[in-house]
């Protein structure tokens, strides 16, 4: 069970390692749309909040934080998705430039 | 669903939110990955729904209709030019959620975990400072930005030595915290009192100019929040997803150092040019008037537009779109010349000069166009000062000396856009402004281009 913390960390060094990777060449113009993107991936803690709000424990307290954090990761997410795919929708190139 | 298998959908999700980011990085297929990325979401979020941890389900039914109305909302009737504010927004809501998250863990929300551990303590203890830092940070950029209160740097005297104490107190009430970890006691709301004035006091005394580099810091630390709330209630998506985000967000914001010449200490910590005093420039400012200006542009054979904040106040790219495609029309080339920090986010002036229309491939960084220069006829600088400043390159006592930005001054002719002779958000003086081949046409940036557009029809 101790080793439980390292093995976590184990998975945040490499995935650290992997996004400095992933996004080390990104052009200028994506610059917004990659940001809200993340963003939009950073409510992940969405996970979190249902298991809090969900978990039908003793404390309504926590039950209040984890809907309350329920609630304001649904708008991280479904706002950063629609707002990175409606700022993506803009981004034409040339050739299908066609009014 | 037991939970290897939800385990084993997390990794599924995991794969497809690391395509999702790699094919955000390439214009052709960002579309598809951020649809890949919100599958992947929606991959994580049915899984958790279906896991053996969850009994009860009419809050999270609330909470999540009224999260997505109001996301869905936002998201549709957003005006492009306001995008920064809603990227703070959506940073800051990200953060205090995860926040919630590590505080709704020292309930034990998993009855199997019992008490808390010191490790989960010290755990949630990170993801309240840094989702705290995150949210009252974020909505300090948000009112900067949408200039409810005043977009300058704020300075005070003793003002490191404040945030100093304020880090220092944080961290003394953390130890405290993980040695006796208790969700309702005053020690805990000192955490969390402490943490949300630091994220104001980080914030406040960083200027205008500089919001790109806070933007994108905060979004790595509402991705770093979401890890740190991962590793309180031990969930690997939340820790692999939310590192992803914050070292995105990381390299941002050192892509925006850089274009600054400036490092991230600088930007966090000074306010802008309190150090040195530039050369004074003296000249005499050659003004023209739109009429003289179209006869220049009607012989050009090709024109740069170097579009800058004001663009943004003053929703002007649309006319320039419209201008550019009766420049092109009449055999000229145009192209558009983007610094990486002109506006206040990163990629601002892309998004706004897509919105317009004006295809991606028209749209150039400084290093691309800067050896073409001498053979631009004409670069119309609209409401940008600071990345087309000389003196960044030639002036060695100017505080923006050593700044990348954008040659127009090599141009054969430059017209500048401008509402009057203030000086930039750096108050430095502009030697551009009094060049010989520059031309200041005054006034509006959108009235004036429409005045340009008149003019050749």
């Amino acid at each position: 069970m101790e080793l439980i913390p390292v093995y976590l960390a184990f998975i945040l060094i490499l995935a650290i390692f992997l996004g400095f990777e992933l996004i080390s060449k990104v052009p200028a113009t994506l610059h917004t749309p990659l940001m809200s993107g993340a963003n939009a991936i950073s409510g992940i803690t969405i996970v979190g909040a249902l298991l809090a709000a969900g978990a039908g424990g003793p404390s309504w307290l926590a039950t209040l934080l984890g809907a309350t954090a329920v609630f304001f990761a649904t708008v991280n997410v479904v706002g950063g998705y629609l707002v990175t795919d409606r700022m993506l929708g803009m981004f034409k190139k040339k050739t299908d430039d066609a009014p | 669903m037991s939970a290897l298998l939800v385990n084993l959908a997390y990794i599924v999700a995991a794969v497809m939110f690391i395509f999702g980011l790699r094919m955000l990085s390439s214009p052709a297929t960002a579309r598809s990955g951020n649809a890949l990325s919100s599958g992947a979401m929606l991959i994580a979020i049915v899984v958790t729904l279906l896991s053996k941890g969850i009994v009860e389900f009419h809050w999270i039914a609330i909470a999540a209709a009224a999260g997505a109305l109001v996301g869905a909302m936002a998201s549709r009737l957003v005006a492009m030019t306001s995008m920064p504010e809603m990227v703070a927004l959506f940073n800051g809501s990200g953060g205090i959620a995860s926040l919630l998250v590590g505080w709704a863990a020292l309930f034990g929300a998993d009855p199997s975990v019992g008490a808390v551990t010191p490790f989960t303590a010290v755990t949630v203890f990170l993801s309240v400072m840094i989702g705290g830092v995150t949210f009252s940070g974020s909505i300090i950029a948000w009112a900067k930005l949408a200039e409810v209160m005043p977009s300058k740097a704020i300075v005070f005297a003793a003002q490191r030595v404040i945030n100093g104490a304020l880090l220092g107190g944080l961290v003394v009430c953390g130890v405290f915290f993980a040695l006796d970890p208790a969700p309702d006691t005053h020690l805990f709301y000192a955490i969390l009192g402490l943490a949300l004035l630091l994220g104001v006091m980080a914030v406040i005394p960083i200027g205008g100019a500089d919001m790109p580099v806070v933007i994108s810091l905060l979004n790595s630390y509402s991705g770093l929040a979401a890890c740190a709330a991962g590793f309180a209630i031990n969930n690997n998506i939340l820790i692999v997803s939310g590192s992803l985000v914050g070292a995105a967000g990381i390299i941002l914001t050192n892509i925006m150092c850089k274009a600054m010449n400036r490092s991230l200490a600088n930007v966090l910590f000074s306010g802008f040019g309190a150090v040195k005093t530039a050369t004074k420039v003296e000249g005499e400012v050659k003004s023209i008037v739109a009429e003289d200006a179209y006869l220049i542009l009607e012989a050009a054979s090709s024109v740069t537009f170097v579009p800058g904040y004001g663009m943004a106040v003053a929703q002007a790219q649309h006319v320039v779109r419209e201008l550019g495609g009766i420049l092109e029309a009449n055999g000229c080339e145009v192209s558009y010349a983007i610094h990486p920090v002109a506006g206040r986010m990163p990629g601002h002036m892309n998004v706004l000069l897509a919105e317009a229309n004006v295809p991606y491939d028209q749209l150039l960084e400084a290093d691309d166009i800067n050896p073409r220069m001498p053979n631009v006829d004409v670069a119309v600088v609209i409401g940008a000062n600071d990345v087309v400043n000389p003196a960044a390159r030639d002036d060695e006592a100017s505080p923006i000396y050593g700044m990348p930005i954008v040659n127009v001054d090599h141009a054969r002719t430059v017209f500048v856009l401008k509402r009057s002779m203030a000086s930039g958000f750096a108050g430095v003086d502009n030697p551009l402004f009094f060049g010989t081949n520059t031309r200041m046409l005054f006034g509006d940036a959108k009235a004036s281009i429409s005045a340009l557009i008149a003019e050749f029809k």
